[in-house]
């Protein structure tokens, strides 16, 4: 608030200055958790960057590519935890006894960061597929999965953008969530058996790199899958208090202008 | 919970026999797409005969946006959404009414792009008993999913945007198991079609039920 409160401005305006005083706190303590999170997300992730390109050794099959894969899966992983997050809250959602618009800011939150991963899990992997399949994309049953879920939750998030009371749009996206996390494994398992019933993956099977990564290879994708788990939940955590934010500004604001607004018509 | 299903039902049913929307606008629209099906890859009927089991799917995916949107845009005008919520009716019982008639209306269509298929693009017809299997069941699972989706959308502003974009994506196995089982009976082995039939019913019954569950709510919200 720009003007300071005047005398004459009324009750309702002191209440109006404690319940920001108060948000405004809640705010500073928010941000002081959460920024120790960052920092310690940030130090993971730029460990991973200096282990992965600089300690670790190139592999004895793929070379340099295989330092992709400290960061790949983990940005997968990232993602379907993301989205098992986001349907078991909308799932909290729809249950009577623990109904809170808490559950659908955070199904919402999480899947705003999975849909990132999801995005930056397919970008790194057809980088990989790139030199080690020969082709940006093959349909491989767990990319196709993962395309699909890209888009499932892309269908997702544009729901839940739509204006409405905020229990309206917290149903809507629940349910929205379900149908979309139920789609999953049909997807997985059907786009499996199309491809087996058709041919095998052509020109390299896609290694289960996990059997040959040891030393510092194996550490280095360890700190990567901690390090982005980090990354995940200080987004998400931001992205709850955003949204939190933006519904008390939407609640809010109205009052909070009509009170400056005759602040200073009482100033001046 | 049946006996308001099939009110429900025959009433959608009853709506477009009088207005015979879907006779005259869905159906050719499904025409059109398997003639621009043809356009898109030439008249050669050794390219066309392969993929027609997938075309006539992905026809029928496009023409069942419409019958959803059609089935929702018959309760949006004169507050018939209000007079639905008022009368009483078992919201399970609605959803599997307006999902039946979208069945409905969706299996004769399929009658006839399965005659477009044969006549445009050569398809062998056999396998008669997976072949309608595997429509009933597929039908059903895209009813199910676009009734659900259907609700969640009307009402909004976005509506007609929306609804695609949350369709395609969920709908994506019923595509890739109905084009393998139809592939399977044109290609007159129809027992390898069975498999995919089940992927088929397991999807269809799963948003049956989540549809009886979830509809009640989502109708509510107005």
């Amino acid at each position: 608030m720009r003007a300071p409160p005047a005398l004459g401005a009324g009750s309702d305006l002191a209440t109006l200055t404690r319940r920001l005083a108060h948000l405004a706190g809640a705010r500073r303590a928010g941000d002081m958790a959460l920024r120790l999170l960052g920092v310690a997300a940030l130090t993971g992730v730029v460990a991973t960057v200096w282990l992965g390109l600089f300690v670790t050794p190139p592999d004895e099959f793929m070379g340099n590519l295989v330092r992709l894969l400290y960061v790949h899966p983990p940005m997968a992983w990232v993602a379907f935890l993301a989205y098992g997050v986001s349907a078991l809250s909308s799932l909290a959602y729809l249950w009577p006894r623990t109904r809170s618009l808490s559950f659908d800011r955070l199904a919402g939150a999480s899947a705003e960061v999975g849909v990132v991963f999801t995005a930056l899990t397919l970008v790194s992997g057809s980088i990989w597929g790139r030199p080690t399949w020969g082709a940006w994309w093959v349909w491989d049953p767990l990319l196709t999965t993962t395309a699909l879920l890209f888009v499932l939750y892309l269908g997702y998030l544009a729901i839940r953008k739509v204006p409405g009371t905020p229990e309206a749009r917290a149903r809507r996206s629940a349910v929205a969530a379900l149908v979309a996390f139920l789609d999953v494994p049909i997807v997985y398992f059907s786009v499996e058996w199309w491809r087996s019933l058709h041919q095998p993956p052509t020109v390299l099977n896609p290694t289960t790199h996990k059997t040959y990564v040891h030393g510092s290879m194996a550490w280095t994708l360890l700190l990567g899958f901690v390090s982005f788990t980090l990354v995940y939940l200080w987004l998400m955590a931001h992205r709850y208090r955003l949204a939190k934010l933006n519904e008390l500004e939407e609640s809010e604001g109205l009052e909070v202008a009509l009170a400056e607004r005759r602040a200073e018509a009482v100033a001046g | 919970m049946w006996h308001d299903a099939t009110l429900v039902a025959a009433k959608d049913l009853r709506i477009e026999v009088r207005s015979r929307v879907a006779v005259n606008q869905v159906a050719p629209f499904a025409i059109a797409v398997l003639l621009l099906f043809g356009f898109a890859l030439g008249p050669d009927r050794r390219t066309l005969e392969p993929a027609s089991a997938g075309l006539f799917w992905v026809a029928v995916l496009l023409s069942t946006i419409l019958a959803i949107q059609r089935s929702y845009s018959v309760e949006a005008s004169d507050g018939a959404r209000d007079g639905l919520r008022l009368s009483g009716l078992d919201p399970a019982g609605i959803f599997l009414g307006k999902a039946a008639a979208v069945v409905a209306e969706l299996l004769a269509l399929e009658v006839l792009l399965t005659a477009g298929i044969a006549l445009l693009y050569g398809a062998h017809l056999s396998g008669w008993g997976v072949l309608v299997l595997t429509c009933v069941s597929a039908t059903v699972g895209l009813a199910a999913v676009g009734t659900l989706y259907g609700v969640v959308a009307s009402g909004l502003k976005t509506r007609e945007t929306l609804l695609p974009l949350l369709f395609l994506p969920v709908v994506a196995p019923v595509l890739l198991a109905a084009t393998k089982a139809f592939d399977a009976a044109l290609a007159g082995t129809p027992s390898r079609g069975l498999g995919w039939l089940e992927v088929l019913v397991v999807f269809a019954v799963l948003y049956v039920a989540l549809g009886i569950v979830a509809f009640g709510p989502l109708l509510e919200d107005g």
